[in-house]
């Protein structure tokens, strides 16, 4: 999937990839992050 | 010299009544709609009291069952029959929830907590054959109000009401009629986590052979606030857990971390008593019930009972050293830090392979890890995985990149240096502790060498920073060091005592 100039909403599991490492990869394909924050569902 | 792990309680109370009304899972969908599907069957899919007592992870957080003895049932462990139905465990018991709410009305100290006068004497005379309850405290339950006052002050909006089998019960008031830190929701929160902490408490003493009074300081650690509205979250749950448990001369502080709380909580006592400032420590903390039914709808949908129908607790104590207990190394403790970064790989990094590499230990050199030991009858369902497990594959595969292991014996070191999970899902309570009980008896019984405890805790969610968070700590065979140096104090103090007795005959001698 292309994600250049695209838009994104990350939400990250703290039990698996949280946001902030989910952010730092897609910002590397050109992904404008518009929101993005870490959940807990334990 | 290091402190010890002198003793270890646990405790369930189911709470069904409290998973319909009292879950967010649930008020956020009766808010949303409150004629969903979900709502409607809610009830269908909740379990008997005697069905969550035969529950094997249930058995096990008591310590009926050991977590070794758990992972030889096939999953998913709802399906299966358990040996033991026991309410009493080695460690503590699973309480129903008519009894629960008579403690919760024994733990209100503001006469918030009405009850019907018929509930509240049924009750009293169920909690009358409790071991551990003092009697003087059930004069909280004679003051029971009849059922159309409890009405009354529902049809008040400042009025939280109690449900047993589905019919009103009682209601907790309001302490202030605009503080919102004083709401009636806060205030039943506030309750039910000082009475699920109170009866760790009450276990805790009465498993160990420390008395009551020897208790010099209480650190509780739950994810609850209270305060008002001037001065919200200034606690102190400590200290009004242990004037109900009658630990007399201790007093306390509250410690929060999210689900790390526990582990920073263990670190902060293991640390006063080897300071010396105090000779025994509390860490205990109750449950709360937001999270009840937090999985709900992944477990309705899949036509399973909802499983995170208990209120949960523990408590800890730490000690000065006895010659016999395991030992807190506080001499490797890792931390997660502030530069530490949100990577899984850095995050795990800190907590195990760094702090032991200091010492020169490897990652096999600690024999069973206590990490997140969430239940994963309750996760794997809602998509949230097998919590333990990926932590001790996160552990092992870092292990194979720092070259102590073989890529191929990653499953080993798992089932090696792994447990499985038994613990409810109620956020700082799985975090690392529940397996102290365990692994306490497991190094005393030379089973073990070292056992790791890890604490983690989401900080993000309370949206001032998005950091994660963790420490943890080893626990070790007692050396044996604390009975010699206590015996050569002892005979220290002797030796001098004689000495200055010999120095004042002498005196005498002379003066005569």
């Amino acid at each position: 999937m292309m994600l250049r100039d695209k838009k994104a909403i990350i939400i990250g599991d703290r039990d698996g990839i949280p946001g902030p490492a989910i952010e730092e990869c897609v910002k590397t394909a050109g992904v404008q992050v518009v929101f993005s924050s870490t959940e807990c569902f334990v | 010299m290091y402190s010890v792990l002198k003793g270890a309680s646990y405790i369930l109370a189911h709470t069904p009544d409290m998973v319909i009304h009292n879950g967010t899972t649930q008020t956020t969908q009766r808010t949303i709609d409150p004629e969903s599907e979900y709502l409607k069957n809610l009830d269908k899919s909740l379990r008997t009291y005697e069905e969550c007592k035969a529950y094997l992870p249930n058995q096990t957080y008591i310590g009926n069952m050991t977590p070794q003895e758990l992972a030889g049932y096939e999953q998913p462990w709802f399906l299966q029959k358990s040996e033991h139905t026991e309410r009493e465990g080695k460690f503590g018991e699973i309480m129903p929830e008519d009894e629960f709410i008579g403690l919760i009305a024994i733990c209100d100290v503001f006469d918030l907590v009405k009850l019907e006068v018929n509930f509240a004497n049924t009750v009293r005379s169920k909690l009358e054959s409790h071991s551990l309850i003092n009697p003087a405290l059930l004069k909280a339950l004679e003051k029971g109000v009849a059922l159309p006052e409890v009405k009354q002050l529902i049809e008040d909006t400042r009025v939280e009401p109690l449900y047993f089998n589905g019919n009103i019960v009682g209601c907790i008031k309001a302490a202030h009629d605009i503080d919102q830190s004083l709401s009636a929701h806060v205030i039943f929160e506030n309750l039910v986590s000082k009475a699920s902490c109170v009866l760790s408490l009450l276990h805790l003493i009465g498993k160990t052979e420390v008395n009551a009074e020897e208790i010099d300081y209480v650190i509780e650690c739950s994810e609850e606030a209270c305060g008002d509205m001037n001065q919200r979250g200034g606690g102190n749950f400590a200290k009004a857990a242990s004037e109900m448990a009658g630990l007399v001369n201790a007093t306390g502080s509250d410690v929060r971390g999210f689900c790390a709380g526990p582990a920073h909580a263990l670190l902060h006592a293991a640390a006063l008593v080897k300071s010396g400032t105090f000779k025994h420590v509390i860490v205990a903390a109750g449950g709360s019930t937001a999270k009840l039914g937090m999985n709900g709808k992944d477990h309705v949908n899949k036509n399973m009972p909802i499983l995170e129908d208990c209120v949960a607790g523990f408590a800890v104590l730490i000690s000065a050293n006895d010659g016999v207990s395991p030992e807190i190394n506080s001499d490797i403790v890792g931390r997660h830090t502030v530069g530490t970064g949100s990577s899984p790989q850095n995050v795990i990094s800190s907590l195990t392979a760094i702090p032991l590499e200091k010492v020169g230990l490897k990652l096999s050199d600690i024999d069973k890890y206590s990490v997140e030991m969430q239940n994963p009858d309750i996760t794997k369902p809602a998509g949230a995985g097998n919590v333990p497990e990926a932590n001790y594959k996160m552990i092992g595969a870092l292990a194979a990149m720092r070259k102590e292991i073989e890529k191929s014996q990653l499953a080993d070191f798992v089932s090696e240096h792994g447990l499985v999970g038994w613990a409810p899902t109620q956020g700082h309570i799985p975090s690392g502790v529940p397996y102290l009980g365990f692994a306490r008896q497991e190094l005393m019984d030379k089973k073990l060498n070292r056992v790791m405890v890890i604490g983690k805790g989401s900080l993000f969610l309370g949206r001032m920073t998005n950091l994660f968070d963790g420490v943890s700590f080893i626990l070790q065979q007692n050396s044996g060091a604390g009975e010699e140096k206590s015996v050569s104090e002892t005979s220290v103090r002797k030796l001098i005592a004689d000495s200055l007795k010999d120095f004042a005959k002498h005196l005498q001698g002379d003066e005569g």
